[in-house]
């Protein structure tokens, strides 16, 4: 059957504001956690897995410029230049709205690679504003990263659906 | 007035264009102008709770390992109390040196050497930056800190503060691609530049010609010239050395001798004088006003 993977439309609450935002500090707080060697190079950076899920979502709210601003908070944390994280954002954003749609047909499993192209995408963009400006290539365990937001992402995806999720418990089916 | 839901603004491809040209005008002008330092400063205060908050899960885990772990206490106090008593004396010995070397140098009328104070700082964070050797410190300007100052551990040179925020600061340490250390090598008193590489405990020296009397092994300290650096501090140990007669240069590598890269707590220098004082030679002095 065609549709046989195709997940089970479910009609959502709508989202609040407070919990998109909540997510977004969140996502910042783990994207903070001070780390060391290989499980810096492997820790995903959760505010694109969030802008990702959130663009993905809800289109109409989320858009590139949150993903500028979280990118400009990102690079003061890092103390990288400013506006590095804010490109890369802005660009996987907008990736990710102008697919939204296509995304949005797939089940988290599925779309997990594709979100991990972005990811690579976004994190490509970082490297070679970092080359440009004159460092070093930093080794292929730079792209890490990108391999465990991927794997990530299912976990992920379904978790910030669950307070979406109406209470049908004692509706009549 | 439409509807919300028609109500759309600009395209998306617009909003994109003008937000990547905006990082783009950002990143030239953090890059190469130091107009951004504000604003940095006014979002970092939003930032700093946070990276307050992340820190927890470690500070947690230092707290727990250090009350099961804490059997080693004893013999770690045995050990300093030991190494206290050592310092002690050869503390002596430095307090008799300083005098005499104040008297001398007023002798010889020489500029004192620089006083410096030091504080204590933690390591915040070390930034998940692959292109920036640099980590934050839990002191900000709020405990006077400064861009400028010089960062030292137990050994030797670690980096200098580069940003200052309200509660926290970036260094930037000696392996960081864009940084620099005047230094002196200790056996013969040559003076050179030491510069990072981008690359963990990696330094190199540039520009030594290829006969240079420079040897594997030589110790490099600060030469204080710039007057950012206190004069004596180590930095590094020359590794290795290519003398390729094709090229007019040398490559020297060096290691860093401070634990860049692997400690908590730093040490923040601040000079107490400014160094940077034209020298009386320099100066053309009459004879009366000499005698003063």
């Amino acid at each position: 059957m065609a549709f046989a993977d195709h997940p089970r439309q479910e009609i959502l609450l709508p989202v609040k504001r407070s919990f998109i935002a909540l997510t977004f500090i969140v996502a910042l707080v783990l994207n903070l956690i001070p780390l060391q060697n290989v499980a810096l190079a492997a820790w995903p950076d959760f505010i694109a897995l969030a802008l990702l899920y959130w663009c993905i979502s809800q289109p109409q709210r989320i858009g590139i410029s949150i993903a500028f601003g979280m990118g400009l908070l990102m690079d003061i944390g890092d103390a990288s230049t400013f506006g590095q994280h804010a490109l890369a954002y802005s660009i996987i954003a907008f990736v990710a709205l102008v697919l939204h749609r296509r995304l949005s047909n797939f089940g988290p499993m599925k779309q997990a690679p594709q979100i991990g192209l972005i990811l690579i995408a976004g994190q490509f963009i970082i490297l070679l504003t970092g080359l440009l400006d004159g460092s070093h290539f930093p080794g292929w365990d730079f792209f890490l990263a990108s391999v465990s937001g991927t794997l990530l992402w299912p976990f992920l995806s379904s978790m910030l659906r669950i307070p979406q999720k109406p209470r049908s418990d004692t509706d009549a089916r | 007035m439409a509807p919300r839901f028609f109500r759309h603004g600009p395209s998306l491809l617009t909003r994109l264009v003008f937000f990547v040209m905006l990082s783009l005008v950002l990143m030239a002008v953090d890059a190469r102008l130091k107009y951004l330092a504000e604003i940095r400063q006014t979002l970092s205060v939003l930032v700093y709770p946070l990276q307050k908050l992340a820190n927890v899960p470690k500070t947690l885990y230092d707290g727990v390992s250090e009350f099961f772990f804490s059997g080693h206490l004893a013999e770690e106090n045995a050990n300093l109390k030991q190494q206290h008593l050592l310092d002690r004396g050869k503390l002596q010995q430095l307090r008799a040196l300083e005098t005499e070397n104040a008297q001398l140098r007023k002798l010889l009328e020489a500029a004192q050497r620089v006083e410096t104070k030091a504080v204590m700082a933690e390591i915040l964070r070390v930034p998940h930056d692959p292109f920036n050797r640099k980590v934050m410190l839990d002191k900000g300007s709020q405990s006077g800190i400064q861009p400028g100052q010089v960062v030292v551990d137990d050994i030797g040179v670690v980096g200098q503060i580069t940003r200052d925020y309200p509660w926290a600061s970036e260094v930037t340490l000696i392996t960081d691609k864009d940084h620099s250390v005047p230094v002196q090598v200790v056996r013969n008193g040559l003076r050179s530049v030491v510069s990072g590489t981008g690359k963990d405990g990696a330094l190199e020296l540039r520009y030594l010609a290829v006969n240079t009397d420079i040897q594997e092994g030589d110790t490099l300290v600060t030469s204080g010239i710039d007057g950012v650096y206190p004069p004596g501090l180590p930095v590094a140990v020359v590794s290795k050395i290519e003398r390729n007669s094709t090229y007019v240069f040398a490559r020297v590598t060096c290691i860093p001798v401070a634990g860049v890269g692997h400690n908590r707590q730093l040490l923040i220098l601040s000079m107490q004088t400014p160094v940077t004082e034209i020298p009386v030679e320099a100066i053309e002095l009459k004879p009366e006003s000499r005698k003063r």
